[in-house]
């Protein structure tokens, strides 16, 4: 090989983690397959998801070549930045399908809730990072009003599903920081106790979704509708499934949603079980590696965001698939690596980003 | 340094993570064997449930159009109306070759070459997912052969829609517009409208008229079927039915049968004419000649039939009522004669001497009378009567161009009348002030004395003349000229009319109104410019004829009727109202390259008046022109 052209590809490679690259590749791939059935085979949509998915891999690319105590300075930044753009949306935001969640800086629409599913873990696991030598109950608490403030305002959107993930996110940075059993239980019984208050600042249309997830048939037109839809398109696909691109279900436009959030749906209907086998496993791969990176991780930065950015992505995949069967509410949540859309595909690909960081620079630090 | 002494802490530390992740690892694995077990349940349990469900029971909203409201004319003649018929339809988006789709369908049922090309010009202005007629009215038998022999042709249906009809044809299309196929034009204005949902399942939009500006009220409310369809989409069984509105009926102020009798009058005339009621501005009769059928347009007109509209010498799209600007002529004398009188710039008995030509002091351009040598002297009467121009260039001189303006443009002049149907022109009531802004030039004097009579930069539509003429008749009452009496609402019965037309009340003296009356009298009576307009009537007819140049007349040259191509000839130009006394009908005619207005125009307007008012029937002369048309 040419030396440049070998230079050229050390640059390239030097901080990606080949098994986690893979396992992503294979499941982009996986969902341009099922996003072209979902679109009906509609090419600019394919076109424009391709797009997306290398802008997420050139940002991935980049953070990984960012070592984690450089990571650790836009901790602050960020978060700042993002919480002032949420008190702004919350302000002047833009209202569309009833939620307030779009802020127009002239040039671009942006929504902030995006931008803190990154920073609210990052900000956590530095501030962890800095008290590391005495680490007290005052910090923990300290750490969930940094957690809480943002969620909360992004749950007055109304953003329910955003807002559990930022909050589950967090929750895991607090997990792996050592929140002792003593508190997290604490936490469990008062969260049980709360339901009933929760329950009653939910807006209509989230108690709705909760009540038909109960009995789905109880509004098959109305809030009901993508829940049944969505479940007769994953036991209607069987053991085998109908065959790509002969999902019917989708294709008779049935299902609400089928590039986005209900793309599962159409990937369940036209896979089978068979399929969403090969897709758990590729997606506890992904966990696996992740996990593995953050058990070998040195510092405790390092190791709260490895373990939440891993965990995070779990979430995301069990509530996505929970809801498009049936098993949990219907919120906007997409499914990581397959759904169509940039935003979602970036975030999950920085948070890959800041994995191989971590898995490539530990060397660095030891020596 | 901190390392070492809190080694122990940070192995504990690093052990109680590695088992948190640990515990991590298997909380992940019990929430994925939980989706497996709940996908187990779905796909392999509860399958055979899932597929009848997905194969046999599904839900689809099937919207139904609702009928297009009647539109109606004051006696309740049917104007606009619906005719169900089925059609032939192709969805091009499932047709692989259409061509050959088409010449296999000929053979089941009768396509015309016009039928294929009203089709194309069909298929280039829609989506390949919409389903195209490409024949419409199909006959009993030729349903029940192309039924037999449909599963050969996928994507091709046989469907019982309903048609717009003008049973009027070209008779109605000045006011009543016409519906056409909505475009993505109509699409964005629904979609501004919010109207999105509402308009599933519609084709038509009203594209010009009435059917335009009462698109909301004739459309109605469009109906839902809930169905239950199997799995190649085919409709089981309904549900529930929410039955659609159907649209209001709109009755208008137009008389159909003045209408016609104004239509048949022009003979093969070109030209527009406005009926008024000077009570309260309903609009009476609409011509604009020649029309086209509006008819044409219903079921999407082949671009051969449209090209040809449109390119005709005859301009049968341009509504000239509306859209057509036309020097008024010395019909706008009247009005400036109004405007010397309650000015106080000319008495009603000041005369002046008529040498058959007006000059601007130390300038030389004549600015010549119809009439060479001359009237004589003239007073405002008789300035009327024989209609000097003399007498209005140096009134015109007097007021100067901004008083003419102020005072004429409560005619009406200059400004849109804010008729109840879309695409109406201003015309041009000229001021210093407008030229500057049209031209960037200042106005010079000279400029003022044709517009005294009704030259020069002046322009006014008929519909503008006509409203301006009922201002004259109504003793200075301005009401809103419309179309539209009643909304009737075909849900609740309930009958909606439009706000009052009255606008305002002109402040000018009834003497010198009952001065310019006296003489647009006179106009009709011997003498006149326009005798055959009154002759022989049995009550008084005010009018005021006039003459607009379609080319300039060079100095020194004389305007020889005969000597000029036909489409170069003076438009002719006709206003009048009747019974003088106590008007109830107001008109304004134009008749392109009709030469003189009393002797074109005139007859017009008399069978109009003998119609209105006293119901008299033109029949003689149609049955002499019956008698005479075989021995041409």
């Amino acid at each position: 090989m040419h030396p440049l052209i070998r230079r050229l590809h050390r640059t390239l490679s030097n901080h990606i983690d080949s098994f986690l690259l893979v396992c992503t590749m294979i499941l982009i791939g996986l969902g341009l397959a099922v996003l072209f059935s979902a679109s009906d085979e509609n090419l600019t949509k394919i076109g424009s998801q391709v797009v997306n998915v290398t802008v997420a891999c050139v940002v991935m690319w980049a953070i990984a070549n960012v070592p984690p105590h450089q990571l650790m300075r836009f901790a602050l930044p960020l978060y700042a930045a993002g919480l002032v753009l949420l008190i702004g949306v919350a302000l002047f935001g833009e209202i569309s399908n009833g939620a307030r969640r779009w802020l127009n800086l002239g040039i671009t629409r942006i929504q902030p809730s995006e931008l803190m599913k990154i920073a609210v873990p990052l900000m956590l696991a530095w501030y962890f990072d800095r008290h590391e030598s005495a680490l007290g109950l005052k910090n923990y608490a300290i750490a969930a009003v940094i957690l809480l403030v943002p969620v909360l305002l992004i749950a007055r959107q109304p953003d329910l599903g955003t807002a559990i993930l930022i909050a589950s996110s967090g929750f895991f940075v607090l997990f792996f920081a050592g929140l002792s059993w003593k508190i997290l239980g604490g936490l469990f019984v008062s969260g049980l106790a709360s339901l009933p208050i929760l329950w009653s600042v939910l807006h209509d249309y989230q108690r709705k979704r909760l009540l038909t997830l109960i009995d789905p048939s109880q509004d098959p037109l109305g809030a009901g509708y993508h829940t049944i839809q969505s479940m007769i398109a994953v036991g209607s696909g069987g053991l085998v499934g109908k065959g790509w691109l002969h999902g019917t279900q989708a294709h008779l436009d049935f299902l609400p949603e089928h590039t986005t959030d209900f793309i599962f749906a159409v990937f369940s209907e036209e896979f089978g079980l068979i399929g969403n086998l090969f897709l758990l496993f590729l997606y506890s791969l992904v966990i696996a590696r992740g996990l593995g990176i953050a058990a070998r991780a040195p510092t405790l930065f390092s190791r709260l965001m490895a373990g939440s950015i891993t965990m995070t992505f779990f979430t995301y995949c069990f509530v996505n698939m929970g809801m498009v069967s049936g098993i949990l509410p219907v919120v906007g949540v997409p499914l990581p690596l397959i759904s169509y859309g940039g935003t979602s595909m970036v975030t999950m690909l920085l948070g890959f980003g800041i994995l191989m960081s971590i898995h490539t620079h530990k060397k660095l630090v030891k020596t | 340094m901190k390392e070492k002494v809190e080694i122990r802490d940070h192995q504990r530390e690093m052990h109680a993570y590695r088992l948190r992740l640990g515990l991590s690892a298997g909380f992940i694995l019990f929430f994925f064997l939980l989706l497996v077990s709940r996908f187990f349940y779905l796909q392999v349990i509860q399958h055979e449930h899932f597929k009848t469900l997905a194969e046999n029971n599904r839900i689809s909203i099937v919207p139904i159009t609702p009928n297009r409201g009647l539109i109606l004319d004051r006696n309740g003649t049917v104007l606009a109306r619906n005719f169900s018929a089925y059609t032939l339809e192709i969805t091009p988006g499932k047709v692989k070759n259409l061509n050959k789709t088409i010449n296999e369908l000929s053979k089941y049922v009768e396509i015309s070459p016009s039928d294929r090309r009203r089709f194309k010009r069909l298929l280039d202005d829609s989506h390949s997912f919409e389903s195209l007629p490409i024949r419409t009215r199909l006959k009993d038998e030729e349903v029940a052969r192309f039924a037999v022999n449909n599963f050969r042709f996928p994507g091709v249906e046989i469907h019982a829609r309903l048609f717009r009809q003008y049973p009027d044809g070209e008779l109605t299309s000045p006011f009543l517009g016409y519906i056409g196929r909505i475009n993505d034009n109509d699409l964005d204005k629904i979609d501004a409208a919010g109207d999105t949902a509402n308009y599933k399942g519609t084709d038509y939009i009203g594209k010009m008229g009435i059917e335009q500006s009462f698109e909301k009220q004739l459309h109605g409310t469009t109906g839902f079927d809930q169905v239950e369809v199997d799995s190649s989409g085919r409709e089981v069984r309904t549900l529930s039915r929410t039955p659609p509105i159907s649209g209001d009926i709109v009755t208008l102020t137009i008389d159909s049968k003045l209408q016609e009798i104004a239509e048949k009058a022009f003979g093969d005339f070109r030209g527009a004419l406005i009926a008024i009621d000077p009570n309260n501005g309903e609009i009476l009769a609409f011509v604009s000649k020649p029309g086209f059928d509006p008819n044409l347009f219903v079921e999407g007109i082949d671009s051969q039939t449209w090209q040809a509209l449109n390119n005709s010498p005859d301009k049968p799209l341009l509504n000239r009522a509306l859209h057509g600007e036309y020097p008024p002529g010395s019909t706008f004398k009247p009005f400036m004669a109004l405007a010397g009188l309650q000015l106080q710039a000319r008495s009603p008995t000041d005369t002046i001497s008529d040498p058959g030509y007006f000059e601007l002091p130390g300038q030389s351009h004549h600015y010549r009378d119809w009439k060479p040598g001359g009237h004589g002297l003239v007073d405002l009467h008789k300035s009327i009567v024989v209609s000097c121009d003399t007498y209005y260039y140096g009134l015109a001189n007097l007021l100067g161009i901004d008083k003419i303006h102020d005072f004429i443009s409560q005619f009406g002049f200059g400004k849109k009348t804010g008729i109840d149907i879309g695409g109406e022109l201003s015309g041009v009531l000229p001021s210093a002030e407008w030229k500057m802004k049209r031209y960037k030039q200042k106005w010079y004097a000279g400029d003022t004395i044709p517009v005294g009579i009704g030259q020069g930069y002046d322009l006014a539509t008929p519909l503008q003349l006509a409203f301006a003429t009922s201002i004259l008749a109504s003793d200075g009452i301005a009401y809103k000229p419309h179309l539209v009496e009643s909304v009737r609402n075909s849900k609740t019965g309930k009958i909606e009319k439009p706000p009052s037309a009255f606008l305002y009340k002109l402040d000018i003296d009834p003497n010198y109104l009952a001065d310019v009356r006296s003489a647009m009298i006179d106009v009709t009576k011997p003498g006149g410019t326009a005798p055959g307009v009154g002759e022989g009537a049995s009550y008084e007819v005010a009018a005021k004829t006039g003459t607009a140049q379609v080319i300039g007349i060079k100095q020194g040259e004389k305007y020889v009727a005969s000597n000029i191509q036909e489409r170069y000839r003076d438009h002719a130009l006709l206003i009048a109202y009747a019974p003088a006394d106590h008007p109830r009908i107001a008109l304004a005619i134009l008749v392109e390259n009709g030469g003189h207005g009393g002797t074109t125009a005139g007859p017009i307007a008399r069978q109009l008046m003998d119609y209105y008012l006293l119901g008299k029937l033109p029949q003689d002369k149609v049955n002499q022109e019956k008698i005479d048309a075989p021995a041409d």
